[in-house]
Parts: C-alpha cells; sequence; structure tokens
C-alpha cells in the first residue's frame, strides 16, 4: 500500500501538505479555481492527464505545507466527486480519504435558469443535494434540479 | 421556517393543510369580520395579475384590514433599478405582511428569508402559486366532502402547467388515482411520475381524451394548452382540439365528478358544459377568497376558531 502511495505521488514527492487525487481531468482547473490556488504563494504542483487504471486519465493537486478545513475540500465533490484527500506529512500519507458532497452547497453553484432570483439580484446562491450517487442539485430558491453534466460553478 | 410565510405548497404537512381548509371552511360561513384590524397587508405585484390581486385584497379588506401596495413594477422603485431586497425591506417598515408575486423564480422564497415579516407567494414566475393550490384543495374537498380516495384526471399542459404539479405534490397525502392526459409535447414530467411511483401512487398516462377515462374520474381538472409551448406550430394544430371538453363527453360520468379549471379557459372547455352540474370553475374562483382568508390569517398567527 505504501509503495503503491511513493509511486501515485511520485510526481514531486510533498513533504508536507495536501494532495487531492483522482480528480477528473477535466475538472482540474476548476479545483484549482475554487479552491483559491491561484493566489496562495505556497508551491502548487498540477498535474493533468495523467494515466489513471481506474479513470482512464485524471488530474492530481499537490499543494505544500497547507491543509484546508474539512467543507471547503468537500466543496470539490461537486466536480470531483469521487476525489480523494491525501495529507502528508514528513513525506507519509498520515490521513487519506474520499471527499464527501454537503448537503447544500452556499454560493458555489450557479443555477441554470435565467429565470431565477439568484441570476438578478446580487445575493448568495443555495442548492440542495437531492441525489448524492449522481449529484443532483437543486435550487432553493427557483426550485430547478440541475444534473451533474449542467453544473457550472460561480 | 420560523414564521408563517407560504411559498411552496411543500411548505406545509398533511395536518397543515387540513387546518388551512378547516378555516377556509369557516371563512365561507363568516366572511366578514374584524380579525384584521390595525393590521396593514401589503400587495406588491411586480407583475400584474389582476385576478389573484383582487382576490387577496378582497381577502384583508373582508377580514377589516388595509391594503398598501402596487400592482405592477412599471409604478415601484423596481424601475429605478432598486434590488428586490430593498423594496421587501422598506414595505417592512411599514406593513405587517406582505403578498408578492414576482416574474423572476425564487424571488418570495429570498425575500421571506430576508423581511423580518411574513411573506405570502402569490406567484412567482412558473414556480409556485400555493393559494391556488389551497383553492384548489378546498374546492376538491368542498365538491367530494373529502380528500382522500379520490380519481383526479388532469388534461391538457401537463409539461408546463404548475398547477397541476403543485396539485399533484399536495394530493399525496391523500392517496388519490391519477389520470394524466396530454399529448407528448406536453405529457406529465418524469420528476413527478417519479415522486408518484416513490409514495406509491397509481396513475396512468394517455393521449386519448376519452369518456372511458371521464366516467372514472371524480375531479377533472383541465388546463388551457397555449400555442407558445410548441416547438413544431403543426403539432399544436393538429393537438389543440383534441383536448377539449364538451358537455356531451359528460353523459356518462359519476354524479360527484367536477370540472376545475385554473382559469382562465380559451376553447378547452366549450361554453355548453357551464350549463352542466359538473362545471365548477367559477365556484372554484370564488372559494380563492376563502382560502387567502385562512392563508392570510395563519400568516398573521390569527386563528378564527379560537
Amino acid at each position: 500500500m505504501k509503495l503503491n502511495n511513493k509511486k501515485e505521488l511520485a510526481v514531486a514527492a510533498l513533504e508536507n501538505g495536501t494532495v487531492i487525487d483522482h480528480i477528473p481531468s477535466k475538472s482540474v482547473f476548476k479545483v484549482v479555481n475554487l479552491l483559491g490556488l491561484k493566489d496562495l504563494n505556497v508551491s502548487v504542483t498540477i498535474g493533468y492527464n495523467l494515466d489513471s487504471r481506474r479513470m482512464g486519465t485524471k488530474g492530481i493537486i499537490k499543494v505544500a505545507d497547507m491543509t484546508f478545513p474539512e467543507h471547503v475540500l468537500n466543496r470539490i465533490a461537486v466536480i470531483a466527486p469521487n476525489a480523494v484527500i491525501n495529507i502528508i506529512r514528513d513525506y507519509a500519507v498520515v490521513d487519506k480519504h474520499p471527499v464527501t458532497l454537503p448537503d447544500e452547497l452556499i454560493d458555489i453553484v450557479q443555477c441554470n435558469n435565467p429565470q431565477c432570483i439568484t441570476n438578478n439580484e446580487p445575493m448568495r446562491t443555495r442548492f440542495h443535494v437531492v441525489d448524492r450517487d449522481n449529484t443532483v442539485l437543486r435550487c432553493h430558491f427557483c426550485e430547478h434540479t440541475v444534473s451533474h453534466d449542467e453544473i457550472t460553478l460561480k | 421556517m420560523d414564521n408563517k410565510s407560504l411559498i411552496s405548497i411543500s411548505d406545509l404537512n398533511k395536518d397543515e393543510i387540513l387546518a388551512l381548509l378547516q378555516r377556509a371552511q369557516y371563512f365561507e360561513q363568516n366572511p366578514n369580520s374584524h380579525l384584521l384590524q390595525g393590521k396593514v397587508v401589503a400587495t406588491l405585484f411586480f407583475e400584474p395579475s389582476t385576478r389573484t390581486r383582487l382576490s387577496f385584497e378582497t381577502a384583508v379588506n373582508r377580514l377589516g384590514g388595509r391594503v398598501i401596495g402596487f400592482s405592477d413594477a412599471k409604478t415601484s422603485s423596481q424601475s429605478k433599478g432598486e434590488t428586490l431586497k430593498d423594496t421587501i425591506m422598506m414595505v417592512s417598515n411599514y406593513a405587517d405582511l406582505i403578498v408578492m408575486r414576482h416574474y423572476l423564480e425564487g424571488a418570495a422564497r429570498y425575500a421571506s428569508e430576508i423581511a423580518p415579516i411574513p411573506i405570502i407567494n402569490a406567484g412567482d414566475g412558473a414556480n409556485q402559486h400555493p393559494s391556488q393550490t389551497m383553492l384548489d384543495l378546498y374546492s376538491i374537498y368542498k365538491t367530494q366532502g373529502r380528500l382522500t380516495d379520490l380519481t383526479i384526471t388532469m388534461v391538457g399542459d401537463l409539461k408546463y402547467g404548475r398547477t397541476v404539479h403543485s396539485l399533484l405534490e399536495a394530493m399525496h397525502y391523500f392517496n388519490p388515482t391519477f389520470n394524466f392526459v396530454a399529448c407528448d409535447e406536453l405529457k406529465m414530467p418524469e420528476q413527478y411520475k417519479q415522486f408518484c411511483r416513490g409514495k406509491g401512487i397509481a396513475y396512468q398516462e394517455t393521449r386519448d381524451f376519452s369518456e372511458e377515462i371521464i366516467n372514472q374520474t371524480d375531479i377533472l381538472y383541465m388546463t388551457r394548452v397555449q400555442r407558445e409551448r410548441f416547438s413544431d406550430i403543426m403539432e399544436y394544430e393538429r393537438v389543440k382540439n383534441l383536448y377539449n371538453l364538451h358537455a356531451a363527453m359528460l353523459q356518462g360520468c359519476r354524479p360527484n365528478l367536477k370540472v376545475l379549471h385554473p382559469l382562465p379557459r380559451i376553447t378547452e372547455i366549450s361554453q355548453d358544459v357551464d350549463d352542466t352540474p359538473q362545471a365548477y370553475y367559477f365556484e372554484q374562483a370564488r372559494n380563492g377568497l376563502y382560502a387567502r382568508q385562512a392563508i392570510i390569517c395563519r400568516a398573521l398567527g390569527i386563528d378564527p376558531l379560537l
């Protein structure tokens, strides 16, 4: 297990920090934006279109010397439901767990309904997760449902 | 929700629906009172809807309250670019309750979360119109003597018609059987059929508006098929008369059958139906007054039965 991890994380071994693995390639830069990584002054490694046995290709993001609050990481689940978080200390994986979609998403997703109040008023969006397995969301305000492939981030 | 706003019919549980119907019945017997004496109700109609506004304003007036408001966004500060939030906060300073209609979906829910006073949704775009559903339920209850174990046939535009969707949701507490009669372009969306299956509600779907279906129906809920809903205008021309009701079609119906329609109707109910004992759509509209009196009192925490 340890050997596998080492192989997987060999792109640039991290002494301390957070590795987000198993991101669909097409969602990598959305995750970068979601976590606000471009505004950080720590080193960030972004892997893109890497071979993955499970996913075909995948993306991976490594952020040195930083951990994120769990509720922040869980936002990733909206666009990368199978992403796995690895917490690295002294080159070793000390914690590894999948992201979990929160019950409610505040100001993360944009409503696709142009007639929705959230698209016409300066306010935060709010979505309820109605189907966790297929990532189906419902707008708290206009009650329109948004399926997994229709999700647009704010 | 900590206040008694009414935004969506799904905000109400079975007991709350039944309590509102009981109070609507009370107001039908006692339409005039002073229950709202000293209260000011704002009717904010960001989109014109004369029928709904008059019904709400009559309800307030008959309860002895006062009404302020506007009937068109052109006459409000919205036309100067004011946000909905600012309008709602400003009006909250003056009124005890806001009844609002808005062309944007979710506007009423948002207002209910920012306003310090309760909000009643009188329609938000194509989304919700809970007082319509309450008057439909009251009409069904009044004509059938019960809400349970009824067969309800919905005809016409089942895809875009928010009234049929809300009615379907509200009826799930009462073990209904549904017939959905519509052409392919306007059939009941999958999510509502899934809702029925999830709740164990029996339904059947058909394209034929036949007497066979009518004869096993307790409530015949007609809706308008609108030309603008069709991508193919030929298709509209082909189906537009298939979902019209004529008096002759009611000859073999159950004696308790009533025909409901949210109005306005165009040709989907022919004039000769008006003279049959099954026609109920005009009384249905009047029931809106009593249902709205009940909703307004609930919102203000006033119980006429206490």
